[in-house]
């Protein structure tokens, strides 16, 4: 399993994360040899195992459908980068 | 103080040989003395700690204080804590002040813990060396060119050098365990669920829990039961009633079964590690308990399953960090997307990167059944395994690491050799099993930790035999030369 620089870039933009032309083969390098690291999982006859998802056989838990937060917008939005008038502030997105 | 144990601690405050006030003020004088060198604090809060201490000694003046009153902790910097700054290590959060505590801050809290400070740890809880911290590596107070472990490195570090009397961690694939072995301290990750999530910061949700560092098995034990209890804002918070984790610790060990996985030992296992822990297995048999070999075959696919599994989560957990709700933004960003590639390519260190596009590549479209559902399915197998293994016995024994402390930029550059550190401990987070670290001997002058692996919610049962065994050793009593 080899990555080229390309699947570097598209898996970069898959997951929303710069990465400069300079990064790319660090990334090339580990993330292939990472690949292949778990590629050994490949010779493990699993045909009858069921998926394990979680550690615990539990169901969801289900809460009465009630309020039970108070408002703490002002609170909240006092960790953004930017607001106004209680909105998360972004570049414009439609022109 | 700081040599005491908890335990210890407690009882002189009760018999007020000294106050809380004056016992944070000698734990804040070891921080200044020793912490600019070790790093192992991210955040230090000395007005906040004294003020709290004094509410302690108030507390006890009028008799109604908590099981922890006046005791000295330090949170790893994972957990939030309102009003004091919560970086989980990172760029992205170096500016986030949590509006609200974990549910293990506000539980500690309640039963008088005092706060002294935030420590250090890998980068969003990844990593095993501590070097991969926005804020700098960790050095290992038993030789400061080494590595403390990690993620958790900060909390072990602390506690190693006595710059509190317990610190909180969290183990993902051995974050607790694994920097508890090389620093040379007790460590405690219970059973998935056992320990609210909630303020938690996420990493992989199926295998993160939250756990505690102490100088002795005691003193893990008093903390686990402060922090421990069903959360109703945990979505997997266990409802398994919490026992007083103290009431068992003198039971003895006659007629104990302890499982000996041959496959912790397979492969060469480093003789400086294997001899102490075959040497702790047999002090437990001289008090009553006798040893078994068990076998785990799908040991080997634990590392490989994992680093499907925890990216695979880490990669959809993170995406939260988009620079507009909180958290780093990048400066004069040209459009939305700019905004998050830039603010997320900034935020995150090299190592986060590479596991959320690891996590990423896994659940993306045709590789999902190949790569995602195929460690689901291993990771059936590796359960399976202890499940097997505890049918027959009540603890599984074993090195915690296959190596000692390793020096700091010895292999990180090299990713894969620095995951399989967590050989040993990582099969114990897919199965959802507790697990603990102690000392138990030295390797060329470095901790060599033994672990201890249990059923579900048998934590009482781990605390009891590292207990029984701190009895008649006192590896655990050894603080690193120029610490003591």
């Amino acid at each position: 399993m080899s990555l080229t620089k390309d699947d570097i870039q598209k898996i970069a933009t898959l997951a929303r994360l710069q990465i400069s032309d300079s990064e790319v083969p660090e990334y090339q390098s580990t993330l292939s040899s990472i690949l292949n690291f778990v590629q050994q999982l490949e010779t493990v006859e699993t045909d009858d195992v069921s998926p394990m998802a979680h550690p615990l056989e539990m169901n969801q838990r289900l809460r009465d459908d009630v309020v039970t937060e108070a408002d703490r917008r002002a609170e909240f939005q006092a960790q953004a980068p930017d607001t106004e008038d209680g909105l998360y502030l972004v570049p414009k997105v439609i022109e | 103080m700081h040599t005491n144990t908890l335990a210890g601690m407690l009882a002189d405050l009760s018999a007020s040989r000294y106050s809380c006030r004056e016992l944070t003020q000698s734990f804040l004088e070891r921080i200044a003395k020793y912490d600019a060198n070790l790093n192992s604090f991210i955040t230090v809060d000395e007005a906040g700690a004294l003020v709290q201490a004094e509410e302690q000694d108030l507390l006890r003046a009028k008799g109604s204080h908590g099981p922890l009153s006046g005791i000295p902790i330090a949170h790893k910097d994972i957990f939030c804590t309102k009003g004091l700054k919560t970086s989980c290590g990172s760029k992205m959060l170096d500016n986030f002040v949590a509006p609200y505590d974990a549910t293990v801050v506000s539980r500690l809290a309640s039963a008088g813990a005092v706060v002294l400070g935030k420590t250090n740890m890998d980068e969003f809880a990844m990593g095993s060396s501590n070097e991969n911290s926005f804020y700098g590596p960790v050095k290992n107070p038993w030789d400061e060119t080494r590595v403390p472990g990690g993620s958790s490195g900060g909390s072990a570090a602390a506690m190693a050098a006595r710059m509190c009397a317990a610190a909180t961690g969290t183990d993902t694939g051995g974050s607790i365990r694994q920097p508890a072995a090389l620093s040379g301290v007790t460590g405690i990750k219970p059973t998935y669920g056992r320990v609210s999530r909630f303020g938690m910061i996420a990493f992989a949700s199926s295998l993160d829990q939250g756990g505690c560092f102490a100088a002795d098995a005691r003193g893990a034990a008093l903390m686990l039961s402060a922090m421990s209890g069903f959360d109703p804002l945990d979505s997997t918070s266990s409802e398994t009633q919490v026992p007083d984790y103290t009431e068992s610790l003198g039971e003895r060990l006659e007629g104990l079964k302890i499982g000996i996985p041959t496959q912790f030992f397979e492969d060469g296992l480093d003789e400086r590690i294997a001899t102490p822990v075959r040497q702790a297995a047999k002090e437990l048999e001289s008090q009553g308990a006798y040893c078994v070999e068990v076998a785990l075959p799908h040991l080997s696919l634990s590392v490989p399953t994992y680093y499907v599994v925890a990216p695979a989560e880490a990669s959809s957990n993170l995406s939260r960090f988009d620079g507009v709700r909180f958290g780093h933004r990048c400066d004069d960003p040209k459009n939305l997307n700019d905004l998050y590639c830039r603010s997320r390519g900034e935020g995150f260190g090299v190592e986060v990167k590479r596991r959320i596009m690891t996590g990423t590549y896994a659940l993306s479209a045709g590789y999902y059944d190949a790569y995602y559902l195929k460690a689901q399915k291993t990771r059936q197998l590796i359960s399976q395994d202890f499940e097997n293994a505890f049918s027959d016995v009540d603890v599984l024994l074993g090195p915690t690491t296959p190596t000692p402390a390793f020096k700091i930029g010895e292999i990180v550059d090299d990713p894969v050799t620095m995951y399989l550190n967590d050989i040993f401990t990582i099969a114990v987070n897919l199965a959802g099993l507790p697990g603990m670290s102690i000392p138990c001997g030295f390797a060329d002058g470095l901790p060599v930790g033994m672990q201890l692996i249990g059923n579900y919610f048998s934590e009482a049962t781990l605390l009891r035999v590292a207990h029984q065994f701190q009895l008649a050793t006192d590896w655990h009593q050894k603080i690193a030369p120029g610490y003591a």
